[in-house]
């Protein structure tokens, strides 16, 4: 939910229920990166609601837009974790039996 | 006149800035909380004696911020040297040799200064205190030395490593490299409290006469984990009925006869119900068909993956109870699927954790008595002891990754000057520790989906 003023779309509030600072801190983040962000923060407004509220003014464009530019960036990086986590797991893989055998042989 | 008096202000800041940066040692803070009028007068010598060398070129300002302040004080320098510089001082200033303050050798381009990027990139543990350690995540954090903080996504994508350590059934150590702290504590989040198994929820007592109280029995039960994918099981929500798609039935029926000595109840008991629940539910209605806690449309059985491996806890021996002769338990243990935030036994992992890269630098040589001191005083034997020819000895950082951070090292005013302790702040080495349902690697690959997904939710919920 988005909490913002209709004269002014670059700066709004928006408010995720269901999510706590693993997404929040990681948008954050992801936001901070962004040259059009002029600010960025979060805050869980109490620790019994599950509801996170993220802050964001850019130097101009949309807040919305930007916010959404964030969370795609922030999938891209999550899904070059996940390619090269398993390539980094097959190769481990691969290489393993083969030291295994050299260590067999050696005996 | 006042302009000119703003303009050797401005000038002080810069001289101060040049200044920070011939001295990396000195800190930015104390820089800055220099008096303003001690710099307004250093700044007025300043502005007389060397002031005409720093006249502008116009060919490369670092941005634009910088440009329009330097435009400005161009304009003025050249109306106040007028007024301030004797004749003979304007005839020695030669007059193509414009430079910018900016051309100076030890003005950054493009990149921080190397005490700088040590402070981005390391944290410092000193004796005290450990220091810099925060990120600096903003992007234009370095804007006013003209350095991009900003990460473009093909950056990542260029300096991303993941390198495996160590890889077995429960247990997976690897080194995740080239990421920010709030993504690497995201997944860390993710594995502990969201990533989802299958537990026993619901335990319908038939019987126990055992020394466990009921409510004592039911939470050891919740605890064991059981090996059955949970990616091929639905949520039971609150109206759903239990069925073949959302639960797990087991039973556990034993009994120590009079006159056998005491025995325990082990995990590897529970014997699986792919048909659903055994009992009958008790009806208000006696003409009604006898229904039980469950209804399945068709066996569990059936399904490929349990056909060939049939669900059952991960650990064989795990007590559950002890009976004493004459004792009974008899129940059902209905298991479905959650989240560790809504309670620790639908945790797929002990525990998941991640530690930043030891790293130890030797300031300077530390060689005979001194590099065997060294490696004395390390408890997990960091240092090494290297033979330089003709009895000299240096001491040389051999395994820095073993280091724990005691600090034991550093202690002593002599040591603390020789010995850096630091962590690399992007260098995560992470360790899952996996309780058996899932193997670590397709955890990891789990909690980074399970992320991906939120944000685009957040997309789909904007759009």
């Amino acid at each position: 939910m988005e909490h913002g003023s209709i004269k002014d779309p670059s700066r709004a509030t928006f408010s995720f229920v269901d999510e706590d600072h693993t997404l929040a801190n990681s948008l954050r983040y992801s936001l901070n990166q962004d040259a059009r962000v002029s600010y960025c923060g979060y805050s869980i407004p109490h620790p019994s609601d599950a509801r996170v509220n993220i802050r964001v003014q850019t130097t101009g464009d949309p807040a919305r837009e930007v916010l959404k530019d964030a969370c795609q960036n922030l999938k891209l990086m999550c899904q070059h974790v996940r390619t090269s986590f398993d390539e980094s797991v097959a190769d481990f893989r691969n290489n393993e039996p083969s030291k295994m055998e050299t260590s067999d042989s050696e005996n | 006149m006042v302009h000119t008096g703003f303009n050797i202000i401005i000038k002080a800041l810069f001289l101060f800035r040049a200044f920070a940066r011939q001295n990396p040692d000195l800190n930015p803070s104390s820089v800055v909380g220099f008096s303003p009028f001690l710099g307004a007068l250093l700044a007025t010598i300043h502005y007389c004696l060397v002031a005409p060398k720093f006249r502008r070129e116009s060919n490369d300002s670092i941005d634009q911020i910088q440009e329009a302040t330097m435009s400005e004080e161009e304009s003025s320098s050249n109306s106040g040297s007028d007024e301030s510089m004797s004749e003979d001082e304007r005839r020695e200033a030669p007059k193509n040799d414009f430079s910018s303050i900016w051309d100076l050798p030890d003005v950054p381009k493009g990149q921080l200064p190397p005490h700088l990027t040590r402070q981005k990139t390391r944290v410092f543990c000193k004796a005290d205190a450990p220091t810099h350690t925060d990120n600096v995540q903003y992007s234009g954090a370095y804007a006013s030395i003209g350095v991009d903080n900003s990460l473009q996504i093909d950056f990542f994508r260029k300096n991303f490593r993941v390198e495996v350590i160590k890889l077995d059934k429960d247990v997976m150590e690897f080194d995740m490299i080239g990421i920010d702290a709030a993504i690497a504590n995201a997944f860390r989040r993710i594995l502990i409290s969201e990533v989802p198994t299958m537990a026993i929820e619901k335990v319908l007592i038939a019987n126990n006469t055992s020394l466990v109280q009921d409510e004592v029995l039911a939470h050891r039960l919740g605890l064991i984990p059981i090996s059955a994918d949970p990616r091929l099981f639905e949520y039971l929500s609150a109206n759903d009925t239990p069925n073949e798609k959302n639960t797990i039935v087991f039973k556990l029926h034993v009994h120590c006869k009079r006159g056998e000595p005491r025995r325990s109840v082990y995990s590897e008991e529970l014997q699986w119900l792919p048909n659903g629940s055994g009992f009958a539910k008790e009806s208000e209605r006696s003409d009604a068909k006898s229904s039980t806690y469950t209804s399945f449309n068709c066996s569990q059985d059936s399904v490929p993956e349990f056909s060939n491996n049939p669900i059952r806890p991960t650990d064989d021996k795990i007590i559950l109870a002890k009976l004493g002769p004459g004792q009974e338990i008899e129940l059902e243990a209905h298991a479905v699927k959650g989240m560790g935030k809504a309670h620790a036994k639908w945790s797929p992992v002990g525990t998941a954790w991640y530690r930043m890269l030891p790293e130890v630098v030797l300031e300077e040589n530390v060689v005979g008595e001194d590099a065997e001191e060294l490696k004395r005083k390390c408890p997990v034997n960091v240092f090494d002891i290297e033979d330089m020819g003709n009895g000299k000895k240096r001491a040389t950082v051999a395994r820095p990754r073993a280091c724990t951070l005691c600090r034991e090292c550093i202690r002593g005013e002599k040591w603390e000057k020789r010995v850096s302790l630091l962590r690399v702040k992007d260098h995560f080495i992470f360790t899952i520790e996996s309780t058996g349902q899932l193997p670590p690697e397709v955890l990891f690959t789990e909690a980074v989906k399970i992320l991906e997904d939120k944000c685009q939710r957040v997309i789909d919920e904007l759009s």
